[in-house]
């Protein structure tokens, strides 16, 4: 496609099929998770379901910059399409949303506390900051190992975990390791109910950066072509040795905490605002203005997710659930000398 | 020449790190200076790399260690005081603990926590916390008594596929002595029969163990009771079964501990007597704790907040009358 060669030089070093492999992620990310709040409303889901709407765009990108069996990617609550980015199958997700006792958590933990920690995907805790050390460590253990050449670790988090102890103990580690880190902070203007003015008071999350060590960088994260370029460089200065990066991306969270909140909070002015754009609508026209893609070829994608968004929706709902009767109720690995200790 | 309870801990240490590549130690002022307690003396030097001083942030030394155990290392992070575990909680309980059971993947982490109290440290150096740590699934607890535990269930912490809390007495460090390391080979999970009795059983850990013996010795000579003590060495999982044994021996018995009476350790060791052992039993079980206030800073206070001998013979005189 000659028209989309010409406009892909309007943006220096944006790779076509990284651009392509973002907005595909964030797409089929969108459509499972319109999946999964049909299903919650209709009490099929098994507990809680959170909502990545109005952030895929930043955390697609990030998962689309890591390399899976190379990488390091922890993320957190609204990263669906950083996940699926990423490469993590959409059956992990419907397993785990599902309560199938054949997902990565087998009815353990669920819905977005899942991960392949082997593979590179840590399971987050529900405590805010606490992964930025745990990466952190995953790449100490790499640099020990010799193995660190070309690696990038990278987490997730919203503007509330910027509060947390965890966060500033663990991004002050990471910097003082000097690790090939990124954090991508999503400042999407409200920690549950809590705006940012009642959340911190420097003037941008962006300083903080620059108090850290870190590198920092600003986005839109309404813009998916700011969203590729800004994250993919930060990935890149890592991955180069340029120690770690802080990424900010100032969006607007398009959905409740979760599925439970109508999100009656957020302000109208603030949704209509330039915040408030939804950066998969917005993702759309970029891509046929700028010739990433076209319509047509996005209504294919839209078509072709949708069948495997319900492919994977169906696995789960006819696989077994967890049985209290054959679960080993264990939470150890191993038997010290007694065995099991249960009074 | 002897061994002290710290020089075996240092000695373990090194041994860890020169037969295993993936051990490594993290904490702070452990580099250069060898740490708070000298127990990571030399290392550094010795072990380029591998002895690395962390910042002042608690919570992040564990969240690291959990990164690099599932990377496939097996640190051990020294807290300068187990007081200090506080701000690591959220990491060790909710991260490190629930790690092997959510994800099947085992976190071997192991955390050393200078335990315990001295005279003159007060509330903030002092603390005890294998019984918060025990609560929580997912951990196994040590609480060494004898230099030649200190050192090999050091070895066997960090064996473990499993995150283990190593709760080191800071009053047994330079004060207790042995000829040389001589183990006997008991695994972590098993208690041990230090001094046999028929009389009346106490189950100690930790510094108690000691404390317990003097009582013993106090109450033979005075009036030929012969006393039983049971080191529990491990808190979490409760070697249950030797108590047991035990009791069924003596018929009575008191649960020793230095930590908080509320709950705790001696709480569950006498839950799980009168639940599984009640017939076994001659006379009601008591429990001996600190008191239930701070430990305090001034040394004739502390002397009197944690159990002492005269107060253990006290204890057992009642418990051998009833």
């Amino acid at each position: 496609m000659p028209d989309a060669e010409e406009a892909q030089r309007t943006r220096v070093g944006l790779d076509r099929d990284y651009v392509r492999d973002v907005f595909r992620a964030m797409l089929k990310a969108r459509l499972l998770e319109n999946k999964l709040s049909s299903l919650y409303k209709a009490g099929k889901i098994v507990g809680g379901v959170y909502l990545g709407k109005g952030q895929e765009a930043v955390s697609a990108s990030l998962g689309a910059s890591l390399v899976k069996g190379r990488d390091i990617f922890a993320p957190l609550i609204r990263d669906q399409a950083g996940r699926t980015a990423f490469g993590e199958p959409l059956i992990d997700c419907t397993r785990t949303y599902l309560g199938s006792v054949l997902g990565p958590m087998k009815g353990r933990d669920g819905n977005i506390h899942r991960g392949r920690p082997q593979e590179g995907m840590p399971a987050m805790i529900s405590h805010l900051g606490a992964a930025v050390s745990v990466v952190g460590g995953m790449l100490m253990a790499r640099r020990m190992k010799g193995e660190i050449a070309g690696t990038v670790g990278a987490t997730c988090v919203g503007d509330g975990a910027t509060s947390t102890g965890a966060f500033h103990e663990g991004v002050n580690m990471i910097a003082v390791e000097q690790l090939p880190m990124v954090i991508v902070v999503s400042n999407n203007q409200f920690a549950y109910s809590t705006p940012t003015e009642r959340q911190f008071a420097c003037e941008d999350l962006l300083d903080r950066a620059r108090g850290y060590g870190l590198g920092g960088h600003a986005v839109d994260g309404t813009d998916v072509l700011a969203c590729a370029e800004v994250v993919g460089k930060a990935v890149r200065m890592a991955r180069d040795g340029a120690g770690p990066q802080m990424v900010v991306a100032n969006l607007l969270r398009l959905s409740g905490h979760g599925e439970h909140d109508d999100a009656s909070y957020v302000p109208g002015e603030l949704r209509g605002s330039h915040l408030g754009r939804d950066c998969l609508e917005n993702g759309i026209a970029q891509l046929i203005a700028d010739g990433f893609s076209t319509a047509k070829e996005i209504e294919d994608w839209k078509a072709a997710f949708t069948d495997e968004v319900q492919a994977a929706v169906a696995q789960a709902q006819q696989e077994p659930t967890p049985d209290p009767w054959h679960e080993d109720w264990r939470a150890c690995s191993s038997e010290p000398a007694t065995g099991e200790d249960s009074p | 020449m002897s061994v002290t309870y710290v020089d075996a801990i240092l000695q373990a240490q090194e041994k860890l790190l020169r037969d295993d590549p993936r051990v490594f130690l993290y904490g702070q002022d452990i580099s250069k200076f060898g740490g708070a307690f000298k127990a990571t003396k030399g290392l550094a030097d010795e072990f380029p790399g591998r002895v690395l001083d962390s910042p002042i942030s608690e919570d992040a030394m564990i969240g690291m260690a959990v990164g690099a155990a599932i990377e496939g290392m097996r640190p051990i992070v020294e807290m300068q005081f187990a007081d200090f575990s506080s701000i690591a909680f959220n990491q060790i309980v909710n991260q490190a603990a629930t790690h092997f059971y959510r994800t099947g993947v085992p976190v071997p982490i192991t955390v050393r926590l200078p335990s315990g109290g001295t005279p003159g440290s007060g509330p903030f150096h002092s603390q005890s916390m294998e019984a918060i740590y025990s609560h929580y699934p997912g951990l196994v607890v040590v609480t060494p008594a004898t230099v030649s535990d200190a050192y090999s269930m050091l070895l066997d912490a960090v064996a473990l596929d499993d995150p283990v809390v190593y709760c080191e007495h800071k009053f047994l460090y330079r004060w207790l002595k042995a000829p040389r390391i001589n183990g006997d080979g008991l695994p972590i999970g098993k208690a041990r029969i230090t001094r046999p009795g028929k009389h009346a059983t106490v189950v100690a850990y930790s510094a108690m163990v000691h404390e317990a013996v003097r009582a013993a010795d106090r109450l033979k000579e005075e009036g030929g009771w012969e006393i039983e003590v049971v080191d529990l060495r491990t808190v979490k999982p409760l070697d249950i079964d030797t108590v047991l044994a035990s009791v069924a021996r003596t018929g009575r018995l008191l649960a020793l501990g230095e930590a908080f009476p509320w709950g705790g350790v001696t709480a569950e060791v006498v839950a799980r007597v009168c639940a599984d052992g009640f017939h076994l039993l001659d006379a009601p079980p008591r429990r001996l704790n600190s008191r239930d206030t701070p430990v305090p800073y001034h040394p004739k206070l502390w002397a009197a907040h944690r159990p002492t001998p005269e107060s253990i013979c006290i204890a057992l005189r009642e418990l051998l009358s009833f």
